[in-house]
């Protein structure tokens, strides 16, 4: 591989997933007339949904899903144990998820809700920092295939990577959108952090804030502004504990 | 022969979560043979609980990465049933259309890189770069014309974003949809290239009578609703899902097993195929004649035959609505609703089969109680009973232990199961 006029060899990687739909995975194929250049720069090592070779020499681990039983937290740390950077990657692995909304009732309640109280083994949804140091993270619902591959490539050519810090609201206007806060409907893109390209209220839906909060929010303001624009306050709850990304303030 | 061996094949590679196949031969005989789903539970089913009508489908389409379109479409379809809502025709082809993305691109995975390797006796697609460089192409192309199809539709791929109750919250440009269609134009002879291919490689004969399950509505090909219907002559209303899955737990599985009249059904392209053969298009037709492939078909490996000519029906259905959508004003998309307390169940043919959500709502329109039933745990005790089966006819032909477990790892991923979707 050649980048810059230097030689380089292929990274070694690995992609791993927890408790998860695998969407974030899933969105490393897409993109499809840039992948065969991507895959060129990486050797996969261990990608079970996509090869049935295996072997445990990576460099680079890209962990996706949330944590929820006790064999995830061993697997986990057997991979931070191997990798040299491990990424989180996805709204499961940043945050916790939309797993976490099964953490507001008991687990055994939970259990015997869907399994009729057979001994399934659950408990409370974990993000991948929980348990292991993680490098770096790449929040989303999905990931956006871009973002993976900006920061895949910066990391193999030693370059800065990181995420933009200020919120959807900048793409969203770049997008000539109208404001969802002018339609009546309450948005988190003013505290959402950006690198989505505004797809939700490009589309005419609400942020969730999949990707969680943009750096130095002003949050008491965006808690005026809904109340300003007289919209449910029970809704900003539903909206904000949807990828648990705002747990930190949903009680301020 | 007195031979003794286990398979056990752990976290099966190449399909969607984690599954674990155990074969046991004991004095040349079979002792065991067993599928198991050891992935991790998520309980959708309690996440949902309280949340609101507006947002669940924008939860529930969480349950899978692959078919989030579908599973935010029978969340929707659930609750426009329970609380009364008609959405507009056009917002229901827009919605059609964003399925066939989804079951194209979905197939398309699934024949060329999580299938074809096997048959190509490679770990992986990414060998098959070099060595059948077209093939992956024409792979690539399809997919991409999916994800399109989707990200035109419903604002991406995975997880959709315009989708709603109601109808949809944006249609597509008349500029975007031009682009499909010139896409799908350009396209097309991929399929065909493609097509070629697959009659090149050898399936497996093996043969499992089985009771096959799917949508029917009588009228066209089965998307979104209908009857529920086996090719055991058994027929229920939507609303009776119940009735045509009798979900069981097993001791080794935490995803469910189903059965209807016998001890195991099937759920998929295969099931919509046997059951739905007479309102395939002409060129879905002229496709499956050239596999000699007729309903009812009791081969499970020729699943892969009939995705691939689901892909023909698709394109060839996708090509009509968006020349229905290029003459329509799209404005009429979304119906206004009020939040009402009722009960319905949502069926929809996912690309890997019938799927229902059955959802409750209070008079405020919060759920109240939800039950998702996946077509892979529809699957899952029809692969269980064919491994048994697989494995003694290959005793039974003498073959290897290692040709044994390679029958019965693609027997599995025939089936493309979707195993963190089934343990939602």
């Amino acid at each position: 591989m050649n980048h810059l006029g230097f030689e380089m060899d292929k990274v070694k990687i690995g992609s791993f997933d927890f408790t998860c739909c695998e969407g974030c995975q899933l969105q490393l194929a897409n993109k499809e007339s840039t992948l065969p250049d991507f895959l060129n720069l990486l050797d996969i090592r261990n990608f079970r949904e996509i090869s049935s070779e295996r072997h445990d020499d990576y460099d680079i681990a890209l962990v996706e899903g949330s944590i929820t039983r006790r064999d995830e937290i061993e697997r986990l740390k057997a991979i931070r144990a191997q990798a040299k950077i491990l990424i989180a990657f996805g709204a499961c692995a940043c945050f916790g998820g939309v797993n976490s909304l099964k953490n507001r009732i008991p687990q055994d309640e939970a259990i015997r809700e869907v399994y009729d109280g057979k001994a399934i083994e659950t408990m409370p949804s974990m993000k991948i920092s929980d348990i292991v140091h993680v490098d770096l993270s790449i929040p989303g619902c999905p990931v956006s295939k871009d973002e993976v591959e900006r920061i895949v490539v910066g990391v193999i050519t030693r370059s800065q990577v990181s995420l933009p810090k200020y919120p959807v609201c900048v793409d969203c206007k770049q997008r000539l959108n109208t404001c969802l806060f002018d339609l009546g409907e309450i948005c988190l893109g003013p505290i959402s952090r950006a690198g989505c390209d505004a797809v939700c209220p490009t589309g005419k839906t609400p942020c969730l804030g999949c990707r969680g909060p943009a750096d130095d929010i002003n949050f008491p303001s965006f808690k005026q502004l809904v109340i300003d624009k007289q919209l449910s306050t029970a809704d900003m709850r539903e909206k904000l504990s949807f990828y648990n990304g705002f747990v930190d303030y949903l009680d301020t | 022969m007195n031979v003794d061996f286990n398979i056990d094949v752990r976290h099966l590679t190449r399909v969607e979560g984690h599954g674990n196949i155990h074969i046991s031969v004991k004095n040349g005989k079979l002792a065991e043979a067993t599928w198991a789903v050891i992935e991790t539970p998520r309980f959708f089913e309690v996440m949902v609980k309280g949340v609101s009508a507006e947002r669940a489908p924008f939860l529930t389409s969480r349950i899978c990465g692959i078919c989030s379109i579908s599973h935010s479409l029978a969340s929707i379809r659930a609750l426009e049933r329970a609380m009364e809502i008609e959405p507009p025709e056009t917002a229901k082809i827009i919605r059609l259309l964003a399925m066939h993305g989804e079951t194209l691109s979905s197939h398309a995975l699934h024949l060329f890189f999580l299938a074809a390797p096997d048959f190509l006796n490679v770990p992986s697609a990414v060998p098959l770069m070099q060595s059948h460089p077209e093939i992956v192409e024409a792979g690539l192309m399809l997919k991409e014309l999916g994800n399109t199809l989707s990200i035109v539709t419903t604002g991406r791929a995975t997880h959709p974003v315009s989708l709603v109750l109601g109808g949809v919250s944006k249609a597509p440009s008349k500029q975007r949809l031009q682009e499909l269609k010139t896409m799908i134009a350009e396209r097309k002879p991929a399929l065909d290239r493609t097509t070629a291919f697959f009659r090149t490689l050898t399936l497996p004969d093996f043969v499992r009578e089985t009771e096959f399950i799917s949508l029917r509505n009588g009228t066209s090909y089965p998307y979104i609703g209908g009857d529920l219907v086996s090719t055991d002559g058994v027929v229920h209303d939507e609303n009776d899902y119940l009735l045509m899955t009798n979900e069981y737990l097993t001791e080794f599985s935490t995803s469910k097993f189903t059965k209807v009249s016998r001890q195991s059904s099937a759920a998929g392209s295969l099931a919509r195929f046997n059951n739905n053969y007479d309102l395939l298009g002409p060129r879905a037709r002229e496709a499956a004649a050239s596999f000699g492939l007729e309903p009812v078909c009791h081969n499970p490996f020729m699943n892969n035959v009939a995705q691939l000519i689901e892909c023909h029906q698709i394109i060839e259905e996708a090509e009509t609505i968006i020349d229905r959508l290029l003459d329509d004003d799209l404005l009429d998309i979304k119906a206004d609703y009020k939040p009402k307390a009722g009960a319905a169940t949502g069926a929809v043919e996912a690309p890997r089969g019938v799927l229902y959500h059955h959802i409750e709502t209070d008079e405020e329109g919060k759920v109240t109680k939800a039950d998702c039933i996946i077509p892979t745990t529809q699957n899952n005790a029809n692969i269980h009973y064919d491994l048994h089966a697989l494995a003694e006819q290959a005793l039974a032909e003498g073959k290897s232990e290692q040709e044994t477990e390679k029958l019965c790892v693609m027997l599995v991923r025939s089936y493309d199961p979707c195993i963190s979707c089934s343990v939602h």
